[in-house]
């Protein structure tokens, strides 16, 4: 597991993943040799909420406990999960549906029509799904977090819709991998191939931050209300 | 020269140690080791002189011999264990053998006994290696379609007039098969399989 006393550039090279999170969590590029306490006291990060995202992306097994919810300032968490979010919906998605539809043009017109409608129809599903969480789970949390308690308001997602919208993007590589003309642009179907399946991961990572502290978060801060 | 069979006798007789010597010996197949004429100490030379052919005295064996016969087993999986009769044996214990030699028998069918339990053992330690087939059958490509085409798993079964529990199982090969899991995905496969009119 991850300490404050380590050295920030030694966390990521252990797991290079963290350097998306890092600017979501609100830490920029360029620390030096400073260790993860003096960015995160630097940067107006608490350490122990980074700490949590960087364990939890980390360490496969790492679940926070409950009562750590109680000691760790948890406000950056609705800030990070709208940062992920964007992250996905203005960069990385267009950014693939852009070699989609590159590719789309040099293969048969029918393939190509499926190929896009596929992941136009996933694209729409994800983006619908990050705003539900945008319009429910989030100002739900936020207003939790001030003390007050709105009724009524369910949780609008599961662990079985993040492993759906997992499943459809590695769905997504096998089709492009296996099934699509393999002389038509190989290149810029591998580099595709590389987008999904970080993209993929990143996605699954963020799922866990979901299901592993925000709900558990949102039940204890519930039950502490009660 | 084919490599002969080696063979371990534990029998307490010295006659019928020597008698079995001849028969075997005598077929040209088999090297018959220095018998053993109990069973302490069996556990121990097995791993040393490797034998090929266990022929053993049932009575020789422990109060346990199920026990006994399956940690031989587990010490040299491939080489079969042939009971070895003259005197009462429990009809339990008796059992537990896949093979026996009945010393009044005749000399060729003592020695074919022997060859089945190898020929036995042979088929029974190299399982016909199945080659798995990566390729969707007929009938999974019958599923795959209609799944393309939104179809729930029991309007599948009642189109093609099979229970649901086989659509699914279908379904589990299909996915295994090509790795695409969504309905959507399935559907792609589908076009660009060519599979849809």
């Amino acid at each position: 597991m991850f300490t404050q006393r380590m050295k920030l550039a030694d966390i990521i090279a252990a797991n290079y993943n963290l350097i998306l999170v890092l600017p979501r969590i609100g830490i920029a590029l360029g620390f030096g040799e400073k260790s993860v306490k003096e960015v995160c006291a630097a940067s107006h990060v608490p350490v122990d909420f980074m700490l949590m995202i960087c364990n939890l992306y980390t360490f496969d097994d790492y679940r926070p406990e409950i009562d750590e919810f109680s000691k760790v300032d948890m406000s950056p968490l609705v800030p990070y999960l709208k940062a992920s979010h964007s992250y996905y919906t203005a960069e990385r998605l267009p950014h693939i549906g852009k070699h989609i539809n590159h590719i789309a043009k040099g293969i048969d017109e029918r393939y190509g029509r499926v190929l896009k409608q596929f992941y136009s129809d996933f694209r729409t599903e994800i983006t619908e799904h990050f705003l539900l969480e945008e319009k429910y789970d989030f100002p739900k949390l936020l207003s939790l977090q001030q003390g007050i308690r709105k009724r009524g308001s369910a949780k609008t997602h599961s662990e079985k819709s993040h492993s759906m919208l997992v499943d459809k993007l590695n769905d997504l590589t096998q089709i492009v991998y296996k099934y699509l003309p393999g002389n038509v642009l190989p290149e810029e179907t591998m580099e595709l191939v590389f987008d999904i399946l970080q993209l993929s991961s990143d996605i699954q990572k963020h799922a866990l931050v979901e299901d592993r502290i925000l709900l558990p978060y949102i039940d204890w801060l519930e039950r502490s209300a009660e | 020269m084919k490599a002969l069979v080696s063979v371990l006798v534990v029998e307490p007789s010295e006659i019928i140690c020597e008698g079995l010597r001849s028969v075997l010996s005598g077929s040209g197949n088999y090297n018959v080791l220095a018998p053993m004429h109990d069973a302490t100490g069996l556990m121990e030379r097995i791993p040393i002189i490797r034998p090929d052919v266990l022929i053993i005295n049932p009575t020789l064996l422990s109060s346990t011999p199920k026990q006994q016969l399956a940690s031989i087993v587990q010490l040299r999986p491939a080489m079969p264990i042939v009971a070895l009769v003259y005197q009462y044996v429990e009809r339990s214990v008796l059992e537990l053998f896949t093979h026996a030699i009945d010393i009044r028998q005749s000399r060729s069918v003592v020695l074919s006994v022997l060859h089945n339990s190898l020929s036995d053992k042979k088929r029974e330690s190299q399982p016909v290696e199945e080659q798995e087939n990566y390729e969707l059958s007929d009938r999974e490509t019958d599923v795959l379609v209609l799944v393309a085409k939104g179809l729930s798993s029991k309007e599948i079964a009642n189109r093609l007039n099979i229970s649901v529990h086989t659509v699914n199982s279908h379904r589990k090969n299909i996915t295994h098969k090509t790795g695409i899991k969504s309905v959507a995905g399935l559907a792609v496969y589908a076009m660009i399989h060519n599979l849809m009119e």
